[in-house]
């Protein structure tokens, strides 16, 4: 459908030719949607969009479709998928109203809860529009999304890490190097997640090994993963391999899926081999998605909407597979989409929301690239605003510097800072592990041991002594 | 318990010998739980220089320079980009694929264009760090020109060396589709990471055209003196070059068979340590 809006300022008329214009005119600036061509003149035709936006009832978005059903599966699964009954309670709102609603005392998590499968990616994209960041950041936390594979994940008050030990060459002394410093650290509760050097189901399955060997020898409550294709990790399992999670980049239109080399249905047998294994002591969420800002528009597949809402529809990919972790990769793809911290940190703060809204267990890749107009200031800022905002997970690797994708993300000792602030544990089980591995002196109060835990001594003793580089 | 606390504060890392088997910054050690000063002032000094590498501008005659130093007879064509400056060229991919007007009719009415065409165009493009450029640009061609002097199975057709300001990698499909080359190297600055600010990559096209995606490419990457080296680089592309030049194409459907040794690289036979 291409329904025109229109919206009427003082003696003046704005019209909007479809709604992805409105969507996309109604969208706080940054440079993705620049690119695209899809952002507002100006900023007062940015804010008379939003007001038009807002005027706009919920059910537009059930029957106006950005993107056609016949010629998307993404649109279908929305489609198909949604459940008018869930949204019944809240279905008369326009978006304004809906600001008002998430915002106000009447949506408790209970009740937010509730309505989400009848809240579609469209809905949540729109009303983040009109939303400021601390609204994006109250109606988050009051969201709970709780996924469990061997700990449990986004429960109120806990912070998990993803610990990333990744090396340019996939060395395997290298990486346990990396582990050993992240778990001191009290970190990867969420995943031990390594990005191969080498994409190859071979290289693949040797991680696998490498860290499953490493989480049952210290019997540690987590779970690990090899970030590689989907196809790669079917074909692992199919050779006996060691798999935890499942990881996919994922997009919100079917062509952007189509460009990373998979569809819905290569997910749904992913999703039933892994669980097959069950290899999961506490839950089987055993999916792993990540996403970002951009992606759509990377590969020409945007379909002329705006990045934000390209981006809301990848959680409805998401959700409908159960994962454990969906991780927004929000400063990776670089200054074209997202140019500096200010937009950076709105767009975090964005997917947080709108996959908290959806249901879908949601962290946040903390980063910047070195050609972004960005620091390890605007991390700090964006790390604190998230732990507030409840996010479920953040990246955790050494010093943030990842040697590998050659991109800055929170540290371990991050993780630690907003643990510390703001009063956060990691996942229960893997806390009960830190304290008894005596990593932390007292994890309450998050004091580290400041020795060396007696099994990671005995492990250090097996290395021969070699010159002592520093530095 | 803070008895085993040093006066200055700082907890050190026992396991920081590990440093040894991996460039990762780990085993930092911490002031309560945070970074310590001389571990933050590291990373805020490599933040810095790989800023600056996307920042700081090539330095054009200088780069002539060294290219003239080399011994070419043909001094370099210098073009541009349609981004026109660098805060452009990061918010404008799209601009930077594209040679300004200017620079078009240039190489368009280029009085060296032959009838018969070159064999390969070489560029040199900025990229996203110019550092990369300055330090890499001329000794890695001066290698890779001996080894095409050299090479017992091709002679090659040299256009002139293109250098190129605000530019990214597909600029170097119309360059060479003006220049009428059958092939075409493109040398550009990479977007810098924080302990290597300075790598070259290297990507080669065959009939390169206005629209090509990056399926058509292959490329090298990491070309630096700590990173891989200029004899191995050019190596690797003369491999590819050849390749390239018989099957009459590039991409993913050429591949690098220099590279098919899968990694396995463990320090000195030593493995899992937490395992083992």
């Amino acid at each position: 459908m291409a329904e025109e809006y229109n919206y009427t300022l003082g003696g003046q008329r704005y019209r909007f030719k479809n709604l992805a214009e409105l969507m996309a005119k109604a969208t706080p600036a940054r440079s993705g949607d620049r690119l695209a061509g899809v952002i507002a003149t100006s900023a007062e035709e940015r804010v008379v969009a939003q007001m038009a936006l807002a005027e706009l009832p919920l059910k537009t978005f059930l029957e106006d479709l950005l993107i056609p059903y016949e010629s998307d599966e993404i649109t279908r699964l929305i489609v198909d998928t949604h459940d008018a009954g869930a949204l019944a309670p809240i279905a008369h709102l326009t978006v304004g109203d809906f600001r008002n609603w998430l915002l106000s005392d009447l949506a408790t998590p209970e009740v937010l809860a509730g309505v989400r499968a009848g809240i579609t990616p469209e809905m949540a994209a729109a009303v983040s529009k009109i939303m400021r960041n601390q609204d994006l950041i109250l109606v988050a936390r009051k969201c709970r999304v709780t996924t469990a594979f061997r700990n449990t994940i986004g429960l109120p008050g806990r912070l998990s890490t993803r610990l990333q030990p990744n090396h340019p060459t996939d060395d395997v002394t290298g990486i346990a190097a990396s582990i050993l410093d992240g778990l001191l650290y009290g970190n990867g509760d969420a995943v031990i997640g390594i990005n191969p050097a080498t994409d190859n189901v071979a290289q693949s399955i040797k991680l696998m090994h490498l860290m499953d060997e490493v989480i049952r020898k210290y019997a540690i409550p987590t779970q690990s993963c090899v970030l590689t294709h989907v196809t790669n990790t079917l074909e692992a399992i199919g050779q006996g391999a060691p798999v935890d999670l499942v990881f996919q980049s994922i997009g919100g239109t079917e062509a952007t899926n189509a460009s990373f080399g998979f569809n819905l249905s290569v997910l749904a047998e992913a999703q039933d081999a892994a669980k097959s294994l069950k290899r999961g002591t506490v839950g089987d969420n055993v999916m792993y998605f990540e996403t970002g800002q951009g992606s759509a528009l990377s590969a020409g597949a945007h379909h002329g909407l705006d990045q934000q809402t390209c981006e809301a529809r990848a959680y409805a990919v998401a959700r409908h597979f159960d994962p454990l972790l969906v991780n927004t990769v929000v400063g990776f793809i670089g200054p074209e989409y997202l140019f500096d911290g200010k937009e950076i940190i709105r767009a975090g703060l964005e997917d947080h929301f709108c996959g908290k809204l959806l249901g879908v267990p949601m962290g946040c890749d903390i980063c910047y690239t070195n050609h972004a107009e960005a620091d390890q200031n605007d991390m700090d800022n964006l790390l604190t605003l998230l732990g507030v905002a409840g996010c479920s997970f953040i990246m955790g690797i050494p010093g943030s510097d990842d040697i590998m994708l050659n991109y800055q993300t929170t540290s371990f000792h991050d993780a630690l800072y907003a643990r510390r602030v703001l009063g956060l544990g990691p996942a229960p089980e893997f806390e009960r592990w830190l304290a008894e591995m005596a990593i932390f002196e007292d994890v309450a109060s998050h004091r580290l041991n400041p020795g060396l835990p007696g099994a990671f001594a005995r492990s250090l003793a097996n290395l021969p002594a070699g010159a002592d580089h520093d530095g | 318990m803070t008895d085993n606390l040093p006066s200055n504060g700082v907890t050190a890392n026992p396991w920081r010998r590990l440093r040894e088997f991996t460039d990762a910054r780990i085993g930092l050690g911490r002031a309560g739980i945070s970074l310590p000063t001389d571990r933050l002032l590291e990373f805020q000094l490599a933040h810095a220089r790989a800023q600056d590498a996307v920042h700081l501008p090539l330095d054009v005659d200088d780069l002539c320079h060294q290219l003239a130093e080399m011994g070419g007879d043909v001094p370099p064509v210098v073009v541009h980009s349609r981004a026109v400056d660098r805060m452009t060229y990061l918010q404008r991919p799209d601009w930077g694929r594209r040679l300004d007007e200017a620079s078009r009719e240039r190489l368009s009415h280029s009085e060296d264009t032959p009838q018969a065409p070159y064999d390969l165009a070489i560029v040199i493009v900025d990229g996203l760090s110019s550092r990369a450029i300055q330090q890499n640009a001329a000794p890695f061609l001066d290698a890779l020109l001996n080894a095409l002097d050299n090479d017992p199975q091709h002679d090659w057709h040299l256009a002139p060396v293109t250098v190129v300001e605000q530019g990214r990698v597909a600029i170097g499909d119309e360059i060479g589709e003006l220049l009428n080359a059958r092939a075409v190297l493109v040398m550009i600055g990479e977007r810098p990471g924080l302990s290597s600010p300075d790598s070259l990559g290297l990507y080669l096209t065959w009939a390169p055209k206005v629209g090509l995606t990056d399926a058509y490419r292959n490329c090298i990457s990491n070309v630096r003196p700590a990173g891989l080296t200029y004899p191995e680089a050019s190596r690797r592309l003369l491999y590819l070059l050849r390749e390239s030049r018989q099957k009459q194409l590039s991409g993913v459907q050429l591949k690098d068979r220099t590279q098919d040794d899968v990694i396995d690289h463990q320090a000195d036979g030593i493995h899992n340590f937490l395992i083992s």
